[in-house]
């Protein structure tokens, strides 16, 4: 008996908790997912390191699109600065930026609470594609739920071949692989695409990769073929014609 | 770093979990981070010591298991050997990380008070 105030004394319990560290952030995706298929959105998040041609792929994306009625917009997260959102608004995408400051990566409230300021958002619309292009970083982004209806890492040739075995954890999370910047490839005897493949296949589950170059545009129509293949129904009809165009 | 962020996940969901038995102090708090959850366990620890005074866990020490990344077939559930291909080396298909890619707090442990 405790001899100040008369309590009992103490004695050790424990509970057995087994929660995720994430479940805040996975509700909140939830939430964001529900908006997106409901208004049938096709969401990308679009990660990689910094300098891998995210933005670049973007830009690409806009001028193949562009006469082909795509509506496609796009959140551009960095520490610092809304440069890439105002690239991606010259090159006719509707594009918000979400500065982090010192924050590595994205989280779905901070998605969440963009769409909520963002003029287009509301003009989202079925078939159109809105890419979060994620803070240039191949580890943090990996494990933060936003939403989304896919994955897609770009990985520039210029990063060197064992980067998938280096960052398995962002690899994993991948639902497609861009690789750019392959116009470089005369320029770098030691890069094969097929030891990049190979890698991608110890890391990636159903590893899929498409070699892309931003400037000439090579490998352009492929990812739009492939995201038509994960849109939603009425943009996955128009794949047949190669070319993704929402009804 | 990641890792600050989520030890303040780890404080919230911990004082989810004790609310309806006030402790006189949580004296443990053990978290499983998997191989290939992108968080690293020095860091984690590092900010739990950062951040734990703050939050009233002054008394609380951290124990961290790591839980090895385990590639199961979806279909068959062959497991994979590491370093593998990510391929079903028995039917050829599809395989999915059946353990090691999430962060989980399991346990805590605390002094209570019999009133």
């Amino acid at each position: 008996m405790c001899e100040v105030c008369g309590c009992g004394d103490p004695h050790r319990v424990h509970i057995d908790v087994g929660a995720s560290l994430l479940a805040a952030n996975d509700d909140a995706a939830h939430h964001l997912r529900e908006h997106f298929e409901a208004a049938a959105i096709t969401v990308v998040n679009l990660m990689g390191s910094p300098g891998a041609g995210k933005t670049a792929l973007l830009e690409a994306t806009a001028r193949h699109v562009a006469r082909r009625g795509l509506r496609l917009a796009a959140l551009s997260g960095d520490l610092a600065t809304s440069l890439d959102a105002e690239r991606l608004a010259r090159a006719g995408i509707p594009s918000r930026a979400i500065t982090t400051g010192s924050a590595c990566h994205l989280d779905a409230a901070m998605v969440h609470d963009v769409l909520h300021h963002a003029p287009f958002a509301s003009a989202l619309s079925s078939g159109d594609v809105l890419f979060i292009e994620n803070v240039g970083n191949l580890v943090c982004p990996a494990i933060y739920d936003l939403g989304q209806r896919a994955n897609v890492v770009v990985l520039s040739v210029t990063e060197g071949v064992d980067k998938p075995l280096k960052y398995p954890v962002m690899f994993r999370k991948a639902d497609l692989v861009v690789l750019s910047k392959i116009d470089l490839l005369p320029y770098l005897p030691d890069v094969s695409t097929e030891t990049i493949r190979s890698n991608l296949a110890r890391v990636m589950p159903s590893a899929q990769m498409i070699e892309v170059s931003a400037p000439t545009g090579a490998g352009i129509g492929e990812f739009l073929a492939w995201l038509s293949r994960i849109g939603p129904p009425r943009l996955r009809r128009s794949a047949s014609e190669g070319d993704v165009v929402p009804t | 770093m990641h890792e600050a962020s989520l030890v303040q996940a780890l404080f919230d969901r911990v004082d989810t979990a004790i609310c309806p038995h006030p402790p006189a102090a949580v004296r443990s708090l053990t978290v499983r981070i998997g191989e290939l959850a992108g968080v690293d366990a020095d860091l984690f620890r590092t900010a739990f010591e950062v951040c734990r005074d703050a939050r009233g866990y002054a008394a609380a020490k951290l124990q961290v298991t790591v839980e090895s990344a385990c590639w199961a077939c979806r279909d068959c559930r062959v497991a994979l050997g590491r370093g593998e291909p990510l391929q079903c080396p028995a039917c050829g298909g599809p395989v999915t990380l059946s353990s090691g890619g999430g962060l989980f707090v399991d346990r805590v442990e605390m002094e209570v008070i019999d009133v």
